[in-house]
């Protein structure tokens, strides 16, 4: 891939904003459109899509190909913070939430997972002309990232040609980088690194490769995340071409994540206390207690560490500790497995002493050292193996850590429920039970992956998942809604797989209304790209048939006119050459039957509805109206949602989500059909 | 004669944006958009609108069948058609069913079937307000535009005339 210099020259630089290329993502067709032309009229490129699913594939084929993303929080495939997850690690690419929400419990959550910007619906254009203001900020960080790096470089081939000290005229601190960086120069072993190819040292960003982060990783556990500071991490990592300011930003998002989790992980010690784990196996955790290190590692920041505090009793804290330890402990791939699975595995196997406790089975902890000392190994060994995931880094990491949170204990696998979790606190709840089932789940499928004895775990686990069965039925409901599918990129399959057979039926129904509200409009706009090929003379015909039909297929015949009303105007023109406006007014001829027979069907079907009512009587009706919505306006307002602060960690379910949506590849767009639904009628 | 009705039409036109926005039915969103449509897309507004309708009768065909269900419990999802709705009449500029559509969503934040029940009602009702308003909204447009057509062809009329011997 050529290595194209900054995104704007390529363009526009003369005539900036003009041309800024921006990815519109928004399930909700009038939205997008809208947003479309506003993005046109602003005189920006624009691409759009409903699907998240194909932004993510568009911006990875191609990373320089949008220089903005813009996305709607809430969609059907994918979380749209999920998206913004992604997009900030993978493509580090400037992105603006969208919604109708303006909650700002919601534009916080923007803002924590890297947005650069909420907009509310409806959006203005005013609003949109200054986004390019984004893109001009990142890039001005990214190019002063650039130019550090490049001087760094150019100072390590000094250095090794003259082994002199460092003196490259940089500053001071380069000058000591430089030392030290000579040193490690001797090494310059790549492990092949996609992202530290040479060739590339001048790109703007370093991509955060799945061993590039696995060394970040270890590089931090071994300082300790207190003392964790990029120069040092730099200096463990003993990566050629990487710059501290690389490793300052990746540590800044690193440590957003350890919070994210933590304080998830907090909650869910909750919920597992609740849940009356047995005592005695916590008391075996001691061990991991004994790691120092991990207990600061576990408490990323000062607010994961008062969280925790309440749970210092017994070995809840070791049990807090160690998932988080194992986390990043086993964001190393093992070598044992496939690459896709290898994070998957360590977890589980670090998580399955750690799940236990709750079902009794003590003798797996001997397991636990052992996978401990594993992990050890695996982390030496790097799986080049990996191959297809250049673009995957961070995420994939953060994934990799979420997996086991998410199969190994209580505590991680809310993360992905959280996901889910739009709304109330009564889901919240239902989906703490469904963590331990989801992670009970996982755990059996590890089992069939790894190499452990985990017969009784597996047992114990299904035990588990007996407990909170009532549950996790609730859970399943809520999970689909975010947690499906999307990235194959990100498969974990054994762990996702269990848990989507576990969870598809039940969740299928589920599935479908929320896609069908997407996945609907696709089959609808096929069709009615059908009706327009069929004969523009059908129209009329169409229309007068509609009458008899029922109200449902009314609206879509409807709506199929109308369609085809535009494009018989289109057609007809070429055809006349005539002035446009007669041309117009034929086609729109027919779309004056459409309205007149759409007026029609309004009025039967719509029954007991307006239709029928004198005008005054709508206009009281319509202050009635407003006075009610004042009213529930007022009674909104005062009402706090008492939204559990959640820490949303969408890279997990995120992960889960695709392994998923592996398994359940093609969901099938359950052809819910404009079945006779009378509008007003079910009354 | 038809250019009087061009005119006439026009004013219909006019009064009844007039008392559309008086009402409330619809706000300057709405006016955005008209704005948005020129040449280079002349069809704009009923594009978008007819989108609108279709996409919002599925919604409510979905809340409905939501609701309707006696042991409903799914206020989540209730409230995923909800949020669309709400962003698509909002950015179409129907302020009067964004406002039920605030009040629907707070009975849901509430879990009161009933409330979410009574909003439904008036949001179908709103809804078809809105959609007659509309249809008749364009009716009015696209007979201004047939009458202002017509006249071309009397005037070519004209123009030939002289050149027939």
């Amino acid at each position: 891939m050529t290595v194209e210099k900054i995104r704007g020259d390529n363009e526009n630089s003369d005539n900036f904003p003009v041309g800024l290329r921006v990815l519109a993502v928004d399930d909700d067709p009038i939205c997008l459109k809208l947003l479309e032309t506003l993005l046109r009229k602003c005189q920006y490129h624009v691409t759009t899509t409903s699907q998240a699913r194909m932004a993510l594939k568009m911006l990875r084929e191609n990373k320089d190909r949008f220089d903005l993303v813009i996305s709607d929080v809430h969609m059907p495939d994918m979380d749209g913070f999920k998206l913004l997850e992604l997009v900030g690690l993978e493509m580090d690419l400037p992105v603006i939430m969208l919604s109708a929400n303006g909650d700002p419990k919601l534009v916080m959550k923007g803002v924590t997972h890297g947005a650069c910007d909420y907009l509310v619906k409806p959006v203005r254009i005013e609003e949109l002309r200054n986004i390019w203001q984004h893109v001009i900020r990142r890039k001005k960080f990214d190019s002063r990232n650039q130019n550090k790096s490049a001087e760094h470089v150019k100072s390590h081939h000094a250095s090794r040609e003259g082994h002199g000290s460092a003196t490259m005229g940089n500053a001071d601190q380069s000058g000591k980088f430089n030392r030290k960086r000579k040193d490690e120069e001797d090494e310059s072993e790549d492990n092949g690194n996609e992202s530290e190819d040479p060739a590339t040292q001048k790109k703007p960003r370093v991509v955060w490769s799945i061993e590039l982060h696995r060394k970040f990783v270890a590089a931090v556990n071994q300082l300790g995340i207190e003392k964790a500071v990029p120069k040092r991490i730099l200096d463990l990592m003993n990566v050629e071409g990487l710059t501290r300011e690389n490793v300052a930003s990746h540590l800044q998002k690193y440590r957003l994540y350890l919070k994210r989790i933590s304080s998830v992980a907090t909650q869910q010690a909750n919920m597992v206390a609740a849940l009356g784990v047995k005592d005695s196996p916590f008391m075996r955790i001691g061990p991991f207690e004994g790691l120092g290190d991990f207990r600061t590692l576990a408490g990323p920041g000062r607010l994961a560490n008062a969280g925790l505090s309440p749970y210092t009793t017994g070995g809840m804290l070791g049990r807090l500790n160690t998932p988080a330890n194992v986390n990043l402990h086993n964001l190393t791939p093992p070598a044992l497995l496939q690459p896709t699975h290898a994070q998957n595995i360590t977890a589980i196997g670090e998580m399955h002493p750690i799940l236990s406790p709750t079902n009794q089975s003590p003798s797996l902890f001997q397991g636990m050292p052992s996978s401990l000392e594993l992990d050890q190994l695996q982390q030496n060994k790097c799986s080049t193996g990996i191959v297809n995931f250049n673009a995957v880094d961070d995420s994939r990491m953060y994934t990799a850590s979420n997996a086991f949170t998410d199969t190994g204990t209580a505590i991680g696998s809310s993360t992905s429920i959280v996901n889910g979790i739009q709304g109330t606190p009564v889901m919240l709840h239902g989906n703490s039970q469904q963590t331990l089932s989801g992670g009970g789940f996982g755990c059996h499928s590890s089992h069939n992956m790894t190499s452990f004895s985990l017969e009784s775990l597996t047992a114990g686990v299904n035990g588990s998942s007996n407990l909170l069965d009532p549950g996790s039925i609730e859970s399943c409901k809520v999970q689909p809604n975010s947690v499906l599918s999307t990235d194959p990129f990100h498969s974990q399959l054994p762990l996702n797989g269990v848990r989507e057979n576990n969870f598809s039926n039940g969740s299928y129904l589920h599935n479908n209304p929320v896609d069908i509200s997407t996945t609907m409009a696709l089959p609808f706009e096929d069709s009615r790209e059908m009706q327009c090929q069929e004969s523009l003379v059908g129209n009329v015909q169409n229309i007068t048939q509609t009458p008899s039909q029922k109200w449902c297929e009314q609206g879509q015949n409807y709506s199929h006119s109308s369609k085809t009303t535009f494009g018989s105007s289109d057609s007809y023109i070429p055809a006349n050459g005539a002035v446009s406006p007669l041309s117009r007014s034929m086609g729109q001829d027919s779309e004056i039957f459409n309205q007149k027979t759409g007026m029609f069907i309004n009025s039967r079907s719509t029954g007991g509805a307006s239709n029928l009512m004198q005008k005054n009587e709508n206009e009281k009706l319509a202050t009635e109206s407003r006075a009610r919505s004042n009213e529930n306006f007022l009674l909104e307002q005062p009402k706090s949602r008492g939204f559990v602060p959640r820490s949303y960690d969408s890279l997990d379910a995120m992960m889960n989500a695709m392994i998923k949506r592996e398994q359940d590849e093609a969901i099938p767009n359950c052809d819910f059909g404009f079945d006779d639904y009378s509008f007003g009628a079910a009354m | 004669m038809l250019g009087l009705s061009v005119d006439r039409l026009r004013a219909d036109m006019n009064r009844l944006l007039a008392l559309l926005f008086h009402q409330g039915v619809l706000d300057e969103q709405f006016l955005q958009l008209q704005q948005l449509q020129d040449e280079s897309s002349p069809n704009f507004v009923s594009e978008v609108v007819n989108i609108y309708f279709h996409e919002s009768e599925k919604l409510l065909r979905n809340l409905r069948a939501l609701l309707v269900d006696k042991e409903f419990s799914d206020y989540k999802k209730m409230g995923v058609h909800l949020n669309q709705f709400m962003g698509s009449s909002s950015s179409i500029g129907a302020k009067r069913v964004r406002n039920v559509c605030v009040a629907f969503r707070a009975a849901s934040d509430q879990n009161n079937r009933a409330g979410c029940l009574r909003a439904l009602e008036l949001l179908e009702y709103e809804y078809c307000y809105l959609k007659n308003k509309l249809h008749e909204l364009f009716q009015i447009e696209q007979q201004r535009i047939l009458a202002a057509a017509v006249r071309y062809p009397v005037q070519q009329h004209h123009h030939q005339q002289p050149n027939n011997p």
